[in-house]
């Protein structure tokens, strides 16, 4: 009964957390945005000190019911051991607790928290991790679905579903959820909850807490045949049948146990006062971290600099209809960085994103994409060769659960300078092909860029765009509509700081 | 990017419907601005008979000339991907299958260009035509020496045609949209200055071409300055529509005035735009419920072809059908023509009076002005906007009832007809355009309202 509860339980919390990661229409995080916010390393880095107490509190009460029922890479990791016992039944042993790991791994991932090293963080942040799984290879998977179903609306002119583009935003980020996701789940297939219990740092803090709870698995050494069906049954390796012990910090109250023991001798009741409590830290076993080799993206390629850009000339003998080729956009290489209207500054970013890859699911406009670069790992960084940031769409600050993106409205949004436009007089088109084009001025949001006359005698003569930078919010709209190609001949470089025009 | 395969004018969406019988006006709102977008060979929404020997025919007063008062236009011959996967070519074999059938009904006549269809469609109906003798069939091409006036260019434009055609006359030779470009200073570079004029005159007299004639778009100057040359025009083609007989839009010229000096000087007039690119066939509801009141059983696009072939000084009034049931529907109104009555003028002028209220971009889809060089989808951005307007759903203000299910068919059907990349936003207000459209519509600028609407629509604001 307590076992099915919790199945069910961890199904629906599992499923609509992925369907946040899934969801493009930004109507799923009204209703759902909480799950993500109850994470525990999302509530301590936006400091939502409610939540963290309530998932304290839920642990010393009932023990990791988080671990089993919240955390979506743990049910995750339950789904997968579960497939496999169906091949294997009843295939775990008791194992010593390594104590010596866990902590270790605790130890460093504090450590890097506190000193800025935000790519351990993102790494071993098990809610970041899931996420990145989700929004890497469910994703793509859904959007995919949603195209077909609107190719099919289309036949019978319902609007009822939109296209939207199915594209891998970083591929390093990719490779990461990949090797993760194959790390966890080796493991998973073989030993159950061994991730859980020996490298995840909220395991481990969990774990912690979980010593002292209230509620818990106890063996009834009266009742208990050691037949060791429930040492056999338990994923997180945490009962010695033998001895009648359980290690509560392993625990992740799955109550497997409790409806595998034919004898009733497994009892999830209040400790007793007195009782003595059973952990035996021992020194074993070795596993690795899941991690992947990260490389520092490649500087934009050489020809980039020399290649200049271009787009298609109307052929020579012109002849009615057709369309000229347009070449996709590539990314200029920004000094700094941009970071969506909320996240204050870029040192706010990188303290406390997770690089959970929310905020990159959730952009409609294809602007935000995981960073490559060291120091921000996996981090939403903004550029503007798919879309621009739409005045109107502030999707990224409503699902940021971390606190990295600030909540703000569409109102505040239009006076936040994230960055400025920097122009390329070579690659403007206006010199290169003696042509007056008005994209930049025409699509700027803030009237920040108007055109001056080369020649201001010449009443007949081109003008060029100048940027007025106290106006300019750095959304991008001059850079995505900007008709030199590869490269826009207009771009926008990141504020360190964010300021309000 | 990929383009969709729409070469289609959509004008009878509401046709379908309508042969249902059982539509209401209110009903045909929610046809929605979608559009219709799958060729094929066979009839779908025929309706009785098509006869096969009740064509109407005009006589050529200057050559005898017997011609359908249908003439058929190939300047929108369905497209398919090729095999490879490499582009899009001509669907030969349902260009074939109409022309069989234009030709069995009594179709004799078939207007093309060297530049039509991305400078595909004289090889793709000479290959149709070839299939049949050729006495059975008039052919008109044309010189479209718009970009490049050196003699030697258009006399390869020239020689090239009838390779491509595979004929050895032509019936029917124009000046490719005459009225153009810079007034008459643009006409006597293209066919004077180079001396194009005098070789064409010569190849008439050789029999090589048979009538010789122009078509005019675009500077009223232009038309009396050509028509009062010292030169036995044959034919003449010029755009007639009941909108544009009075009420012509941007810089063309009220078909009355046209019309009444080619009956002066005895040159017959061939009729092009008789559906305004099929703006006629799809007006807005209220229009519609006016024509529908009189003769419950036509389609607009019956009464657009009824009034451009009453004149009897027109000769043909060509028609760009894309689909078999285009072809049968307008066989059926000119097997035979029943005129024009007073009473159906009448109609006409009111409904006149709603298409100019109705906020029409005047855009035929013609694709003259296409490649745009920065890869906008000109006429399929107008053609989704008109097809809105159409359909009664371009909103007038944010309070309007309605107003999300106008926004999201106006912003879906957008994404889903042009590609992001080839939308209004993406326009720079280069020009370059301008002076190739016909209509004369300010590309840009309706661009950039077109866009307003759109952002207006994104950004929910209030407008």
């Amino acid at each position: 009964m307590l076992r099915k509860v919790r199945t069910i339980l961890a199904c629906i919390f599992f499923l609509l957390i992925t369907l946040l990661f899934l969801d493009f229409t930004g109507t799923m995080h009204l209703w759902f945005g909480w799950l993500a916010k109850i994470q525990l390393m999302p509530a301590i880095l936006s400091a939502a000190t409610a939540a963290v107490a309530f998932i304290v509190i839920l642990t010393l009460l009932f023990g990791r019911v988080y671990c089993s029922v919240i955390c979506p890479l743990g049910v995750l990791q339950d789904g997968v051991s579960c497939v496999a016992g169906k091949r294997k039944k009843n295939r775990f042993r008791h194992s010593p607790a390594k104590s010596w790991l866990r902590y270790g791994v605790l130890g460093l991932f504090v450590a890097a928290a506190i000193l800025g090293g935000s790519a351990v963080v993102s790494l071993l942040d098990p809610y970041a991790a899931y996420g990145r799984m989700a929004s890497n290879f469910f994703a793509p998977l859904y959007r995919g679905g949603n195209n077909l179903l609107d190719w099919l609306a289309e036949r019978v002119s319902s609007y009822a579903f939109y296209p939207t583009e199915v594209w891998i935003k970083g591929w390093i980020t990719f490779g990461v959820a990949a090797a993760t996701l194959a790390a966890v789940g080796i493991l998973a297939w073989r030993n159950g909850r061994t991730y859980c219990n020996t490298i995840c740092p909220v395991g481990t803090v969990l774990g912690f807490f979980s010593r002292f709870s209230i509620f818990s698995l106890t063996i009834d050494a009266e009742k208990c045949t050691k037949c060791g069906l429930c040492e056999r049954s338990c994923k997180a390796s945490c009962i010695d049948s033998k001895n009648h012990t359980l290690d509560k910090s392993r625990c992740v109250t799955c109550f497997t146990c409790v409806e595998k023991c034919r004898f009733g001798a497994m009892k999830y009741a209040p400790v007793s006062i007195g009782k003595k409590k059973n952990i035996k830290p021992e020194p074993a076993g070795k596993e690795n971290s899941a991690g992947s080799g990260v490389s520092r993206r490649g500087f934009m390629s050489i020809a980039g600099v020399l290649a200049l850009t271009q787009t298609i000339k109307a052929q020579q003998l012109k002849v009615d209809g057709g369309f000229a080729d347009i070449l996709d956009k590539k990314a200029p290489e920004r000094k700094t960085p941009i970071a969506p209207p909320g996240a204050v500054s870029l040192r706010n970013m990188n303290k406390r994103c997770t690089g959970c890859q929310l905020c990159v699911s959730a952009c409609p406009s294809g602007v935000l994409r995981p960073s490559g670069k060291l120091a921000t790992l996996m981090q939403p960084e903004m550029s503007y060769e798919k879309g621009y940031c739409r005045p109107e769409c502030t999707e990224c600050s409503q699902v940021c659960p971390t606190g990295a993106i600030l909540k703000i409205v569409p109102a505040d949004k239009s006076a936040i300078s994230i960055g400025k436009a920097v122009w390329m007089e070579d690659t403007c088109l206006v010199n290169r092909d003696k042509i007056q084009c008005k994209s930049c001025t025409d699509n700027c949001l803030t009237g920040a860029i108007t055109l001056v006359a080369i020649n201001p005698e010449d009443k007949k003569s081109l003008k060029l765009p100048a940027i007025d930078k106290e106006r300019c919010i750095g959304c991008g709209a001059c850079e995505n509509l900007c008709p030199a190609r590869p490269f826009s001949a207009i771009y926008v470089e990141g504020n360190v700081v964010h300021h309000s025009i | 990017m990929k383009k969709k395969s729409k070469v289609a004018i959509n004008r009878r969406d509401f046709f379908k419907v309508a042969a249902a019988g059982t539509v209401t006006a209110g009903a045909l709102v929610y046809q929605g601005c979608k559009p219709r977008s799958s060729a094929s060979a066979e009839g779908g929404g025929a309706v009785g008979e098509v006869p096969a020997d009740g064509m109407t025919y005009r006589t050529n007063p200057h050559t005898g000339d017997v011609v359908s008062l249908l003439g058929y236009g190939c300047m929108r011959w369905p497209l398919r991907k090729k095999a490879d996967g490499s582009g899009e070519e001509v669907d030969q074999e349902i260009v074939n299958t109409l022309v069989d059938y234009a030709i069995e009904h009594g179709v004799n006549y078939f207007d093309t260009a060297p530049v039509y269809i991305r400078g595909w469609s004289e090889t793709a109906t000479g290959i149709a035509l070839k299939r049949h003798p050729r006495d059975k069939f008039f052919i008109a091409t044309k010189m479209s020496n718009s970009s490049d006036f050196s003699r030697q260019t258009a006399i390869n434009m020239y020689n090239n045609s009838f390779k491509a055609l595979q004929v050895d006359y032509i019936d029917y030779y124009l000046l490719h949209s005459v009225g153009g470009g810079d007034g008459v200073a643009t006409f006597l570079q293209r066919y004077i200055e180079n001396g194009v004029l005098d070789f064409l005159i010569a190849e008439r007299k050789a029999g090589r071409i048979r009538n010789l004639g122009w078509s005019f778009h675009g500077d009223v100057k232009v038309f009396d300055y050509v028509l009062a040359m010292d030169i036995q025009w044959d034919f003449c083609q010029i755009q007639l529509n009941y909108q544009d007989w009075q009420n012509a839009t941007g810089r063309n010229v009220d078909a009355e005035y046209l019309y009444g000096e080619l009956v002066k000087r005895n040159v017959p007039a061939v009729i092009m735009e008789p559906l305004l690119g099929g703006r006629l066939a799809r007006v807005p509801v209220q229009a519609f419920s006016m024509m529908k009141e009189v003769h419950p059983q036509d389609t607009p696009a019956q009464w657009a072809f009824r009034y451009a072939g009453t004149p009897e000084n027109v000769l043909t009034v060509l028609s760009g059908m894309v689909y078999m049931e285009y072809l049968q529907e307008d066989i059926r109104t000119y097997a035979p023509l029943v005129p024009l009555n007073e009473q159906e003028y009448k109609t006409l002028e009111e409904v006149t009076k709603v298409l100019i209220d109705s906020d029409y971009i005047q855009c035929t889809e013609c694709q003259y002005c296409m490649p745009c060089p920065y890869g906008i989808d000109i006429p399929g951005t107008f053609g989704h906007y008109n097809r809105c307007v159409s359909a009664g759903k371009i909103l007038k203000s944010a309070n309007d009832n309605g107003y999300r299910e106008a926004r999201r068919a106006f912003l879906v059907g957008y994404d889903r007809s042009v590609p992001k990349l080839r939308q209004a936003d993406h326009c720079i207000g280069c020009d370059i355009c301008r002076s190739r459209c016909p209509q004369r519509i300010n590309v840009p600028s309706e661009m950039r309202r077109i866009n307003l609407y759109a952002e207006n629509l994104k950004q929910k604001s209030v407008f």
